[in-house]
């Protein structure tokens, strides 16, 4: 093993030069990484330079410096955001008491469970967005995949730190476990469902980071309120870099959206249904656009768990995982004896049902996703509308194609309605999904754009280009 | 009211599934179907209705498909193979409740570890608890490794209970696994994985999904040669029965209530004609005596056990002709490789073993209508206390069966049992085998309590019930379940012993039940808070 500049090669604040053991930790688990982002990073691009920004801080001035770097190279880092000498634990049963700067014995596992279940979809979507590279519909999408991906491995670098420096043995054996998982792999599949879906295409990339990646924020933003301090301070900085992830789902789906209603202006197409002329135009009609829409919210919602959830509930009393900005809410941040409204199926109906709101968190967390969802789909209709062409994109029931919680597996369409019991759930669910027909357009679709400044036809340019740049710049110097 | 009948045409929670003579038996638990209010079987996680449905598959495994000679055990559900006992059901339950429901699953494990076929678990995903005690009943355990599959006994550190149905017991003696690797195993709450897993033995394969099938290829050839048997077997109607308030009647059985004193009487029909031939016996199917009569009795102990509380004393008798009854068993015994007669008495094997387990009082009289002859003699022999009404006339025989064919749990015979250190006993038994012994001769031999005479007979009885009635329900228990199991120990008499004692005790004790106990407290997000001294 090579010595490490550990100061220049992994900005940190966590003194990492003088913490023997964390460095023995790294020393054994860096060559794994490289490893896996070598085999499992995206497809072809490593000698690439890539515009990229890096924190080497977390002051405003040192988390996003820019400059061109070859991925491999990119200094990974681990970051805490700043601590407060008073902090306090802000919700749970210890209430109120100094935040934990050691993890408490009795509850070590729980928390190490959720480190390596949050640490774990970060490197799965490097895996799932590790051909897109291949199909980018400019240089300037193409970087942004690229930001996306060394920020997520990045994520993981955060979750390892936590899981090297306090979880002794344990902890360095689930680092490990987190190179040799493989998002959609038969064997030894990713943790979570949504995250052993294929990205196939760009389209599917803009709705992972809009939807999916919008989970991760709501994740993230309950383990910030974490009594185990150094988890909330690594999270907080996370989510400076997470937001960045969602800017190119919701700006991706923005400027679909753009491209598709200008091009069907020019060629005076009013109905939005009218498929087959809308496609000749290489642009992505807006039904098609509503299907993957469908798919990529229903699977992200998966990722929220069973509306009620014990561990949910532990985690919470614990102190180690709050609710999505806690200290804002105003109760008594014990919930002893709230309740929550919940949607439950009540025969034929679907009703919303006051339950301990403890044991329905996750329940929560999912609506004031869904509610941060809606505003997004607002802002894609304002776009539609202001074509005066009649459509409007929404978001489908939360029980639609749903494989986890209360209405895992049944036949409910994106308005809510529940079929006949005779109706089978793929059946039911698939008229409102991409079909084939639909993926293999997309497919088509994806073809390489790599000319500085030029963009796909299905997509527009941005409005403004990252770090002020102009947008035909080289946003990534593709190797000879 | 429990009711234990079902048919797999009513399952909700399992498939079992048949094909040439591998079967499988798939756990599917659906969450809303409870036996009882105010939970939710979430994660596979069982209650009673599940494992009663457990219980109805291996009997019809054995006596519907004895061609079967591999039944894999899988769950239907995604990375999830099973999560035990349902805590919420745990946490509602009455004590009764979760004691009878707690014995029950210990002997659906126990059955199916006695049923001929070979049991391969395939764990994908968690297998928690109970879910890993499932596992640990099967004679092979195969973790199919994706990076989180698990098998775990998280009960001490999450509920502050013991794995019990048997998963201490089996981990020691059936796999053993080191005592201190156990003892650190069973305060893990996230159990263990992988490769470490089979390092430990905890499991006995550990395979990658798209290593599976491969493995299920090389085990099962290997597996099926000692159990090769090309047979078709019989069909397992539903029983027929008539409850009233106070009585419930079988075809061979009726049982009558006595409430004011806490008696249920028991009547057993003995058979009234003998097969011919084995082929004869196969014909009459689940309608034959020898099989009609056990699940019969069997369906009635468990109805006693979680409806009838309150009856603490069985008083058991038989009525029939001895003569035939006497013949019936000699043509059995002669009859034993036919495969349908050792199920057969193996059914009553198990039914005994219920029994002997149970527990209420068991006093049986053999009066002037009894035919106590093979699976009915036992009765006698394994009674707490019996009483042969001395009139001269012979009712009671011992037959070579009951020396092989009805092992208790500790894996002796109840006359063994009853023996225990006069081995003398048991010589002098086999010079009066298949003979009509009378009531003197049986005191004699040491086969009975007491034989009153005629005049004294019901007054005898009457004082035995009412004086039973008497004493401290638990103190009964206790005391038969001391006096019964005498001898060696066996996986089973610790596991209902020592483990189902224990653990009974536990679950009396606030740590776990009481109202800021770990059982009521899982799941609510609240810590449970103990009381912190040692007993």
């Amino acid at each position: 093993m090579e010595l490490i500049d550990y100061d220049a090669q992994i900005p940190n604040n966590v003194s990492l030069a003088s913490d023997e053991r964390l460095k023995r930790a790294l020393e054994q688990w860096y060559p794994g990484y490289l490893n896996w982002w070598n085999q499992m990073g995206p497809n072809g691009f490593s000698e690439s330079e890539v515009y990229l920004r890096t924190a080497t801080g977390v002051d405003p001035k040192g988390w996003a410096q820019f400059q061109y770097v070859k991925m491999p190279e990119y200094r990974w880092g681990i970051f805490l955001a700043p601590g407060d000498p008073e902090r306090r634990i802000g919700f749970g049963e210890h209430l109120g008491e100094p935040v934990w700067q050691e993890v408490p014995g009795e509850y070590r596992a729980m928390l190490r469970r959720l480190l390596v279940v949050q640490g774990d979809t970060e490197p799965a979507s490097v895996e799932q967005q590790r051909h897109l590279g291949a199909t980018a519909p400019s240089l300037y999408d193409l970087r942004n995949l690229f930001q996306v991906n060394v920020e997520e491995g990045r994520h993981l670098w955060a979750m390892v730190y936590l899981l090297q420096r306090y979880f002794g043995r344990d902890g360095r054996e689930e680092a490990e476990a987190l190179l040799t998982r493989r998002s959609g792999d038969e064997d030894r599949p990713r943790m979570l469902g949504a995250f052993n879906e294929d990205t196939p295409d760009w389209l599917s990339f803009f709705m992972f980071t809009f939807f999916t990646d919008r989970d991760g924020k709501y994740q993230l933003e309950a383990l910030a309120q974490s009594g185990f301090d150094p988890l909330a301070r690594t999270t907080r900085f996370m989510l400076t870099e997470e937001a960045h992830h969602m800017f190119v789902g919701e700006s991706g789906i923005g400027r679909v959206i753009e491209a598709t209603v200008n091009a069907m202006k020019a060629s005076a197409i009013e109905d939005p249904y009218d498929t087959d002329r809308i496609r000749a135009l290489g642009v992505i009609d807006l039904p098609t656009l509503q299907r993957y829409l469908n798919f990529h919210f229903s699977v992200s919602l998966d990722l929220f768990g069973a509306e009620a959830s014990s561990n949910a509930a532990n985690a919470f009393a614990a102190g180690l995982k709050g609710r999505f900005n806690e200290h804002k809410i105003d109760d008594d941040h014990q919930l002893a004896s709230a309740t929550y409204p919940v949607l439950r199926r009540d025969g034929d109906n679907i009703v919303a049902r006051d339950e301990p709101a403890l044991t329905v968190l996750n329940a929560r967390l999912r609506d004031d996703y869904a509610n941060d969802c809606t505003n997004g789909v607002k802002r894609w209709n304002k776009a539609i509308e202001r074509s005066s062409i009649q459509f409007q994109l929404s978001l489908p029931h939360l029980g639609f194609h749903r494989r986890v919680g209360e209405f895992q597996m049944m036949p409910i369409d994106p308005d809510g309605h529940i079929a006949p019991s005779t109706a089978s759930f793929d059946d039911f669910t698939a008229e409102y999904l991409p079909t084939a027909a639909d993926r293999s357009y997309i497919n088509s679709l994806m073809q390489p754009v790599y000319d500085r400044g030029t963009y796909a036809s299905w997509i527009a340019a941005p409005k403004v280009a990252i770090d002020n740049k102009p947008g035909d710049f080289e946003f990534v110097r593709l190797h000879a | 009211m429990i009711d234990l009948r079902t048919h797999p045409d009513r399952y909700h929670h399992w498939t079992l599934k048949i094909g040439g003579r591998q079967a499988e038996l798939v756990l599917n638990v659906d969450e809303h179907e409870t036996i009882g209010d105010g939970y939710e079987l979430k994660m596979n996680s069982y209650d009673l209705g599940v494992d009663i449905e457990l219980a109805d598959a291996l009997e019809r495994l054995r006596f519907s498909h004895p061609e079967i000679t591999t039944v894999l055990v899988r769950s239907a559900k995604d990375r999830v193979f099973c999560a035990g006992a349902n805590i919420g059901m745990l946490a509602g339950a009455s004590h009764q409740h979760k004691v009878n429901f707690c014995k029950f699953t210990n002997e659906t494990r126990l059955f199916l570890e006695d049923t001929p076929a070979h049991f391969i678990a395939i764990v994908e995903g968690t297998a928690a608890g109970g879910g890993y005690e499932l596992a640990l009943s099967c004679d092979t355990i195969v973790l199919v490794d994706d990076g989180s599959a698990s098998v775990s006994l998280p009960e001490v550190p999450l509920l502050a209970v013991l794995p019990g149905t048997g998963g201490l017991t089996r981990l020691t003696d059936k796999r053993k696994v080191r005592r201190d690797r156990a003892d650190y195993f069973c305060t893990l709450e996230e159990g263990v994985r992988g490769h470490r897993a089979k390092e430990w033995n905890l499991v006995d394969y550990v395979v990658p999904r798209s290593g599976l099938p491969s493995l299920l290829d090389s085990l099962t050839p290997s597996i099926d040669e000692p159990h090769q048997r090309h047979v078709t077997g019989i069909v397992l109607n539903e029983l027929t029965r008539e409850l009233t308030a106070d009585s419930i009647d079988y075809t061979h059985i009726h049982a009558h209530f006595d409430r004011a004193n806490g008696v249920a009487n028991i009547t057993i029909q003995g058979p009234d004609v003998t097969p011919e031939t084995p082929a004869e016996l196969l014909a009459e199917g689940d309608a034959s005596w020898l099989i009609a009569t056990a699940r019969e009795f069997n369906d009635l102990i468990c109805h006693l056990r979680f409806n009838e509380p309150t009856l603490g004393t069985l008083l058991l008798t038989t009525q029939g002709d001895h003569t035939v009854a006497q013949h019936y068993i000699e043509a059995i015994e002669l009859w034993r490789d036919e495969w349908i007669v050792d199920e057969g008495l193996a059914l009553w094997s198990r039914t005994l073993a219920r029994l002997d387990l149970t527990s209420r009082s068991l006093i049986t009289a053999v009066d002037s209508n009894s035919c106590f002859v093979g699976p009915l003699a036992e009765l006698v022999f394994g009674a707490d206390r019996s009483f042969y009404l001395d009139d001269g006339d012979a009712r009671l025989t011992v037959s070579r069966i009951n020396l092989d064919a009805f092992p208790m749990m500790n894996g002796i015979s109840r006359l063994a049992s009853r023996f225990w250190g006069e081995p003398t006993r048991l010589e002098e038994l086999t010079a009066v085998l298949n003979q009509a012994l009378d009531a003197q001769t049986a005191e004699h031999l040491g086969l009975v309590t007491f034989i009153p005479d005629a005049f004294d007979w019901d007054d005898e009885l009457r004082l035995a019930l009412a004086g039973r009635n008497s004493f401290s329900p638990d103190a009964l228990s206790a005391m038969e379940a001391n006096l019964r199991f005498v001898g060696p120990e066996t996986m089973a008499t610790k596991i209902f012993g020592r483990l189902s004692a224990w653990q009974n005790w536990v679950f009396n004790r606030p740590n776990a039940v009481g109202p800021e106990g770990a059982l009521q407290r899982y799941g609510t997000g609240l810590t449970a808070s103990f009381q912190r001294e040692r007993i």
